[in-house]
């Protein structure tokens, strides 16, 4: 493999792992308070998608009065986009808390296997739902997005959008990083999931912290679903499958419930999926991805930096 | 101050509490004596809201709260220092202390509380920046105790506090409750050490399996026969 093929696939790589960072964050948080792998979580990044679609689309058309204006200047653009991305993500935020409460809520006390079994319903009836009431087939993605070379190394190169998925990505990563090691809230996160029953005791809701982690998880799953999106041109029903799984992974190596493990988690494996790709064969991007969960399952079940399976159990 | 009455509660088919009746006057010290198993940490956890009762009534200053959610009956002023300690392992010591402080807004007050807690208990805060887990158990003791008095309780409810503990260190924990109890926090104290809880409380109560079997001041109960075969190893 040439230096410009390892330079090319380190910058897909690390495209790819914002993406993954941001689902995996949905999933580690979540874990992290009610020790529940949130099965439905693929479909948020897929909702997150579709509502980009639909919202892009929208805002776009003819008969949308602003679309001339969105589509006119870069400010326009810049303007549609946060739009979309802050719809996406409240709406799916909100439909996060939803669930949680129809779903997940009532099964608080069952055993634990029960909300586990809940949520892969919740991820089959969400997967319908879009099968039946919007399509069975692939939808193109509206490409607004101007796609331009941005740096360009010998015969690798950087786009403007793999340089928005990261820059955003990071961004996101850090807003949350200091919301939950700074503010009062962020920190009751925190002791929400090292001794639930103790932070009750704080005086700490316990249940408007658990629904704020479903909202916050399911808001970066939908924004890295338009990110998806957005990169690979299309969307499909069952488009949350893979990712979702394999950030599940990226969430296990990182350290599940670590929410810094979680991102590292992303980037690691998105790294090695593009270099191992690039290395073998694209065909061997998924077998290096869940090939790394076995190992990591069976050398570092803790995860890099995971501390909390051993002092949870 | 608090009243409980006929309070029952239970798990699942069990019933741990059958029918108990205590009550704690402002300004005292209230003592929960008993075997393990017998109820004693059971009917704090249901007055902190941790368990739901089945039947009784606790009324707080006038007010039942009986079957409230555990966060609102901190917010009224009642503050449970659980069992085992439950401080935050990797959060650091100054983390855990305004975890305490979570439900106010006065900073002022916030920042005087801490310095109180500092004082009472100078080791945390030569630890201020360590992370809750890496403390010995008397310190971790005593960031729970800080915890709690960083919620500025009205009624302080200590659950086992000397377990575990060294005895110099178990001294020093009792030494400070009762110097809490004399700058005006009344306490609830949930002890198997029953000849130290007695020692400092008012008054005391002895459970036996879910009923209360005994009470009277902290001397009458030292005092009885029962009490000191049962509990203080004697006889």
């Amino acid at each position: 493999m040439s230096a410009d093929l390892i330079i090319q696939q380190l910058v897909n790589g690390v495209t790819l792992g914002g993406m993954y960072a941001l689902i995996a964050l949905g999933y580690t948080l979540v874990y992290g308070i009610l020790l529940m792998i949130n099965f439905a979580h693929s479909e948020m990044f897929m909702g997150g998608a579709y509502v980009g679609l639909g919202m892009l689309t929208w805002l776009s058309s003819d008969s949308f009065p602003a679309s001339s204006f969105f589509k006119g200047s870069t400010f326009g653009l810049i303007l549609l986009f946060l739009i979309v991305f802050a719809v996406a993500g409240i709406t799916i935020g909100v439909l996060g808390v939803i669930i949680e409460r129809v779903a997940y809520r009532p099964l608080r006390h069952a055993p634990r296997l029960a909300p586990l079994i809940s949520a892969i319903g919740v991820s089959i009836f969400l997967q319908n739902a879009v099968l039946l009431w919007i399509d069975s087939k692939a939808i193109p993605y509206p490409s607004l997005f101007p796609v331009r070379q941005v740096i360009s190394i010998g015969g690798a190169s950087l786009n403007s959008l793999q340089l928005l998925i990261v820059v955003a990505s990071l961004v996101l990563l850090l807003i949350l990083d200091t919301f939950v090691s700074k503010t009062r809230i962020g920190k009751a996160m925190r002791a929400t999931s090292q001794d639930r029953e103790a932070a009750g005791l704080m005086g700490i809701d316990i249940n408007y912290i658990i629904a704020l982690a479903f909202f916050i998880g399911p808001a970066l799953g939908a924004v890295a679903g338009i990110f998806h999106g957005m990169y690979y041109g299309t969307v499909i029903f069952s488009m949350g499958f893979i990712p979702g799984i394999k950030s599940f992974t990226a969430a296990v190596l990182g350290g599940i419930g670590n929410l810094r493990g979680a991102m590292l988690g992303g980037f690691v494996l998105g790294i090695v999926e593009s270099l191992g790709a690039g290395f073998l064969s694209t065909g061997y991007k998924d077998v290096i991805a869940f090939g790394i969960l076995i190992l990591v399952l069976i050398f570092r079940p803790g995860g890099l930096l995971g501390e909390s399976v051993v002092e949870k159990v | 101050m608090l009243v409980v009455r006929d309070l029952r509660t239970s798990y699942g088919k069990i019933e741990a509490l059958k029918g108990i009746s205590i009550t704690v006057n402002d300004g005292e010290i209230v003592t929960l004596i008993g075997a393990n198993g017998a109820g004693k940490s059971t009917t704090l956890k249901t007055i902190s809201g941790q368990l739901a009762p089945v039947a009784g009534s606790i009324e707080f200053n006038g007010e039942n709260i009986a079957g409230m959610p555990a966060h609102k009956v901190t917010a009224k002023g009642i503050i449970q220092v659980p069992e085992g300690r439950r401080i935050f392992s990797r959060m650091t010591v100054l983390e855990n202390l305004e975890m305490g402080a979570y439900l106010r807004d006065d900073k002022d007050g916030i920042a005087a509380d801490l310095e109180h807690v500092f004082e009472l208990f100078p080791r945390l805060k030569e630890r201020i920046s360590q992370k809750g887990g890496t403390l010995s158990g008397g310190e971790q003791q005593m960031l729970a105790m800080g915890r709690g008095l960083m919620a500025n309780p009205k009624l302080l409810m200590l659950d086992e506090p000397s377990m575990g503990l060294a005895p110099v260190v178990v001294e020093t924990i009792f030494e400070i409750i009762q110097k809490l109890n004399a700058d005006g926090i009344t306490v609830l104290l949930v002890e198997q050490n029953a000849n130290l809880a007695l020692s400092i409380a008012d008054r005391g109560y002895v459970l036996e399996t879910g009923e209360i079997k005994l009470e009277g001041t902290g001397k009458e109960l030292l005092a009885n026969d029962d009490v000191r075969k049962a509990y203080l190893g004697e006889g």
